[in-house]
């Protein structure tokens, strides 16, 4: 392990003393039918730990996250989540029918249009308050999915690829709001994702999920916003992981067609 | 070649509705142009002897007619008891409807035991009940209720209950993990993700409350706009017919209005709405 890099491969043997984790699955496994989604998957979250997942589409990562946000029933399984979550979704899934500040005191008890509307403030978006969600951007309406997760002061909170939909000017403003948001509340935080750049500019972990299984996970410990430097090598690390193993159903550019044309 | 001719066919086409434009008439005046028209037509053919008084009164003469009605009272009484009958007809049949409808939507027992009746009852076209109603009911206001009734509860059922059922599960999923419990479920998402639908379904069962009106009232009233035109029939007064005719159709403009109001209110959160 180089310091100097930047980023350590975790090391299963090597123990962290930590504290008390917020997330801790023990083997968890999911199937649905016949296949097996996820197998004997384990996890811990730090408290105030930013985790990116990786994996490529279909490897359960939004399985994964549904699991942790009780969405899913784990009939005698070993997990514990804590009780104070939120998720924001790849879509925002704001309810058209209610005005923004609504969609971001759903559920909430007692003095919710306060509480709302400093939410709002806090993520940009305090002249919109009673917008209807149908007449909001793609960028806004993720805003307010994500005013809608911290107003609840969450322990932790779950992000499936919040930002895919957006463009990249957007993507870029929405981390560093994410990150800001992230250093004033300091939940725990997985954020799914297939692009590697996120990742790495986000997280202290990153996972790689394939086949149901971690298959790679890397430490960053470069401060954020430090990490150009970094990042190539880091990225292809993570890419070569993606991909799957080398002679299986993995990134073979160009393979198919070079064949067609023979 | 062919092709060719046909280009420049196309660019004649394309050209000509231009001048057509500065035609104020079909801009402003044009819609009522053609009804104007054939009510001159009609007033024309009554005067000079074509169309006679037995077959169809003039327009001039349904006009007076519906003044001397309204003032001697028998149309606005006679409207009253169609409205009452119709109301009354309404609010059972939307009732019966909104009620299996929640149950069929929201259960999945409840729909084993309500939706294969509604099947059933979807084959039976509602007039033709019309003799077993009176069988059962008699010839009071009862049948003319319950006709109305029966025919109405369908159409609410049904968007009722498709619209439950086609509740987008992503956002369902979203209240959950935001800890709602499942009536918060149902009060924050499943019924206003509803009410376009059901909106639908009371706007057919109000059309069809008025027609079904139309028929029941036939069934030997003693009162009503039914009542009036049987009378105006054994007379022989076309100009009452008309009158009633023209009634009938105030009332279905009049429920759609009803519900477009309400619809501009309730969905307002829709962009096409919101837009305006
Ligand atoms: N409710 C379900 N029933 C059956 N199969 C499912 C269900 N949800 C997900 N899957 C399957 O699980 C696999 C992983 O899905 P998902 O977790 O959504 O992948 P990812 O989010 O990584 O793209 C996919 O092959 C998908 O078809
Ligand atoms: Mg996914």
């Amino acid at each position: 392990m180089d310091a100097r890099l930047g980023f350590s491969t975790v090391d299963a043997a090597v123990h962290h003393p930590q504290p008390e984790p917020v997330v801790r699955l023990r083997g968890f496994t999911r199937r649905f039918g016949a296949n097996t989604i996820i197998e004997g998957l384990d996890l811990d979250i730090a408290p105030g730990e930013f985790i990116a997942l990786l994996g490529r589409s279909g490897s359960g990562k939004t399985t994964l996250l549904r699991t942790l946000a009780g969405l899913d029933e784990v009939r005698g399984q070993d997990v514990d989540v804590p009780a104070s979550r939120a998720v924001v979704f790849q879509d925002a899934r704001l309810l058209p029918w209610k005005p923004v500040w609504k969609n971001v005191a759903l559920g909430l008890k007692g003095d919710v249009r306060e509480r709302a509307e400093t939410a709002l403030r806090e993520v940009g978006l305090g002249h919109r308050i009673t917008a209807w969600p149908l007449t909001l951007s793609g960028g806004e309406a993720q805003r307010v999915a994500l005013a809608r997760a911290l107003v609840r002061e969450p322990k932790l909170l779950l992000l499936d690829e919040p930002f895919a939909a957006l463009d990249a000017l957007t993507r870029y403003r929405m981390h560093e709001l994410v990150l800001s948001l992230w250093h004033r509340h300091k939940p725990a935080v997985l954020i799914v994702t297939h692009d590697v750049e996120e990742a790495i500019a986000l997280a202290d972990r990153v996972l790689v999920l394939d086949k149901g299984r971690i298959v790679a996970e890397e430490r960053i410990t470069a401060r954020r916003g430090e990490r150009a430097g970094l990042s190539g090598r880091l990225r292809e690390k993570l890419l070569s992981h993606l991909g799957g193993d080398d002679h299986g159903d993995g990134v073979v550019p160009f393979g198919p067609i070079a064949e067609a044309a023979e | 070649m062919a092709a060719l001719a046909i280009d420049d066919a196309a660019k004649g086409k394309g050209i000509a509705p231009l001048p057509g434009r500065s035609f104020s008439l079909s801009r402003f005046g044009g819609r009522w142009l053609s009804p104007v028209l054939l009510l001159l037509l009609w007033e024309a053919g009554s005067r000079s002897g074509l169309i006679p008084e037995r077959t169809l009164a003039a327009p001039s003469a349904v006009i007076g007619t519906l003044i001397d009605m309204l003032i001697s009272g028998e149309l606005p009484s006679n409207l009253l008891v169609s409205f009452a009958r119709v109301t009354a007809g309404l609010v059972l049949g939307v009732t019966l409807g909104l009620v299996t409808g929640l149950i069929a939507g929201l259960s999945s027992t409840g729909e084993l035991a309500i939706d294969p009746l509604m099947q059933i009852k979807r084959t039976i076209p509602a007039l033709a009940l019309t003799p077993l109603f009176i069988v059962w009911f008699g010839i009071g206001e009862t049948p003319k209720v319950a006709l109305i009734a029966f025919a109405t509860i369908f159409p609410v059922y049904l968007n009722l209950y498709s619209g439950i059922r086609g509740v987008d599960p992503r956002l369902l999923d979203a209240a959950k993990s935001f800890g709602l419990s499942r009536w918060e479920q149902i009060w924050h998402v499943v019924l206003p993700a509803t009410l376009p639908s059901l909106l639908v379904g009371l706007r057919y069962a109000l059309s069809i409350s008025i027609l079904v009106l139309v028929v029941a009232e036939q069934i030997n009233a003693s009162a009503g706009l039914g009542y009036l035109i049987n009378n105006a029939r054994d007379f022989m007064r076309t100009d009452i017919i008309v009158v009633c005719l023209m009634v009938y159709a105030i009332l279905g403009l009049g429920a759609d209005w009803l519900v477009r109001i309400i619809e501009a209110r309730a969905l307002i959160w829709r962009p096409s709405i919101v837009e305006q």
